[in-house]
């Protein structure tokens, strides 16, 4: 095709105005609001004594705080993580479409230092109430609530440690994740906005190697911590699959964010070299990865539906047959494969706003239903479920991720002026 | 009834020279037959303003068509026909037959795609294709203006419009 050289504004700023901010201050303001009476009733509400004293086990209003805490912790953490790593997958795929938006994808990683903090201080908070595997008792061979099974995991979260002491390994691992993510996405960040003021491709070279790192480390590091942060709260349970799973999850989330900014920024006139060529480009990323989180949820249950080993299937079994989680599998399905699927398959649905606005929204919303459902089931039981407290955590933590996610794009340039590849992704064409 | 079909071939150097003289050529009214050339030039289906391809929506009916029909196979055979309790489930359970269906789905999609691809696209075996020009297959992008849809333009005036887009040659091309 017959280009011309394009005059963008390439020293272009995002602008964090008050009106924004104004919308993001509202936001939280309700989730807040929403956030106070869900706890306010769950104080006051009771309702569920019978049911906790049969169990032997009273229930207190605060674990589905925590609960709630731990939901969107990991959920956007996830989110913030899948920023860096999407922009490192440009890199490593040496992929020029993209040029115009990788900082975009980059600046979901600002939410990572506050995500590492929030996760490591909510761990020692809920503890107990999270976790089965942190009660000491489950490792003392004298206590009759010796659980061999456990104990044979102990050293998974113990060591060097004594089982049931200090989880030693496992704060080492989350500790360390956060610490390499938040370091990776540092060097990124240096990089890229080192380049604005180098030229050159040195920078280009620079990212690309440190991506391959990233991802190598990023493959290991986001399969344990869905074992760690997730897969654990089951503690007898396991799935071999699962950290894909976790991450397929995140993926598609990840995704729709980066999508929702990008058509963000274009609405308030900037980003004017990113045109439906590119929209689209990010809508079959959300398409093919939307089927292909469809396909490791259904190979995990299908496996446990068909071979039907008790161990296994108790985990479904806990969710499908509980009035409060049951139909919630449904809309898991409905929000994150049926509607994307049917919504998304032509091509004017992924190049037009309108359509691919309302996917991303049903799929952030649908992503963190099934996070609800990995973890309330196993830490809450009969006393969980979606109210005022789970909306407006929800909605506090959307805010508050907004916002700093917002605020980071702003310090920077927008468009990464000096990448070899600007000139590419211009004539980006589908 | 064999008809002879007489065109004007114009050959081109370079894709860029290529795409400039398409809008060249249908902005003085000449209708291009087709243009040949010997890599996928990007973007070149917007310059002969090609309308979209409706394969996706063949692809589509005959997927849900697979998903139909396998669907109702399955529940079919196991259900009614023979009923057999398998692994303890149902007869009719709905998730061992997801496999099944997708797999349908995917090979009647891609099966019907082609077919139709073929068949719209005139792609049989026996088909006698027409070679234009010999270089397209080479380093040579060819224009082919069939002479009878442009009847109204004199050949010479096709001709001196062709050289002056930007053709290094402008044949003539006969079939049988």
């Amino acid at each position: 095709m017959a280009h011309h050289v394009q005059h963008y504004n390439l020293d272009q700023k995002f602008d964090f105005t008050a009106a924004t901010k104004k919308i993001v201050f509202t936001v939280l303001g309700i989730g807040a609001a929403l956030l106070i009476i869900g706890v306010l009733m769950a104080i006051f509400g009771g309702g569920h004594h019978e049911a906790a004293e049969a169990e032997g086990h009273a229930f207190h209003w605060y674990e589905r705080l925590y609960a709630n805490l731990w939901i969107n912790n990991v959920y956007f953490t996830g989110i913030a993580i899948i920023g860096v790593f999407f922009f490192a997958i440009q890199y490593a795929a040496q992929a020029g479409w993209s040029t115009a938006i990788i900082r975009v994808m980059l600046s979901l990683g600002n939410w990572l230092p506050i995500a590492g903090v929030l996760m490591i201080v909510t761990f020692f908070v809920a503890n107990h109430d999270l976790f089965h595997w942190t009660h000491a008792y489950l490792f003392d061979k004298s206590s009759p609530e010796y659980d061999s099974i456990i104990d044979g995991k102990g050293a998974f979260f113990y060591w060097p440690m004594a089982k049931g002491t200090f989880p030693v390994f496992y704060i080492f691992r989350m500790v360390l994740f956060f610490g390499f993510w938040v370091f990776f996405f540092k060097k990124f960040q240096q990089f890229t906005y080192n380049e604005d003021i180098i030229g050159g491709t040195s920078s280009w070279y620079k990212i690309r190697s440190w991506s391959a790192f990233f991802l190598i480390f990023f493959a290991v590091s986001s399969s344990i911590s869905a074992w760690d942060w997730v897969m654990s709260i089951d503690t007898h349970w396991f799935s071999t699959l699962f950290g894909w799973y976790v991450f397929s999850s995140w993926f598609v989330a990840g995704l729709s964010t980066i999508t929702l900014i990008v058509i963000f920024l274009k609405s308030q006139g900037l980003l004017e070299m990113v045109n439906e060529n590119h929209v689209h480009d990010l809508g079959k990323f959300i398409f093919g990865f939307t089927i292909f989180w469809t396909y490791l949820w259904f190979s995990q249950f299908l496996l446990i539906y068909y071979a039907n080993i008790p161990e296994e299937t108790v985990y479904f079994i806990e969710r499908l047959s509980s009035d409060i989680y049951g139909p919630f599998i449904f809309v898991n399905l409905g929000l994150n494969f049926v509607l994307p699927f049917l919504l998304l398959m032509t091509r004017d649905s992924k190049r037009h706003g309108v359509f691919l606005k309302l996917v991303c929204a049903l799929i952030i919303a649908g992503h963190w239903v099934d996070f609800f459902l990995m973890v309330q089931p196993g830490t809450l039981g009969h006393n969980g479920g979606v109210g005022f407290m789970e909306v407006g955590m929800f909605l506090v933590y959307g805010a508050a991720f907004t916002f700093v996610v917002l605020s980071g794009l702003a310090k920077g340039n927008l468009v990464p002026k000096n990448h070899p590849m600007l000139e590419e992704s211009y004539n980006h064409h589908i | 009834m064999e008809r002879d079909t007489h065109f004007v071939t114009g050959v081109y150097e370079d894709e860029d020279v290529l795409l400039q003289a398409i809008t060249q050529v249908r902005s003085s009214g000449i209708k291009i037959h087709e243009v040949y050339s010997p890599y996928p030039v990007h973007g070149i289906d917007d310059y002969l303003g090609y309308k979209r391809s409706k394969l996706p929506i063949a692809a589509f009916l005959f997927g849900l068509l697979g998903t139909t029909l396998a669907l109702t196979m399955q529940f079919y055979m196991m259900k009614f026909d023979w009923p057999m309790i398998i692994g303890g489930k149902d007869y009719g359970a709905f998730p061992d037959f997801i496999p099944v269906t997708f797999e349908l789905t995917v090979l009647l999609a891609s099966f019907g795609m082609v077919g139709v691809f073929m068949v719209s696209t005139n792609l049989k075996p026996w088909a006698q294709p027409r070679i234009f020009d010999l270089r397209i297959t080479d380093d040579k992008h060819v224009m082919a203006i069939d002479i009878a849809n442009n009847s109204a333009m004199e050949l010479a005036k096709i001709e001196e419009i062709l050289k002056s887009s930007g053709a290094s040659e402008v044949n003539k091309k006969s079939f049988e």
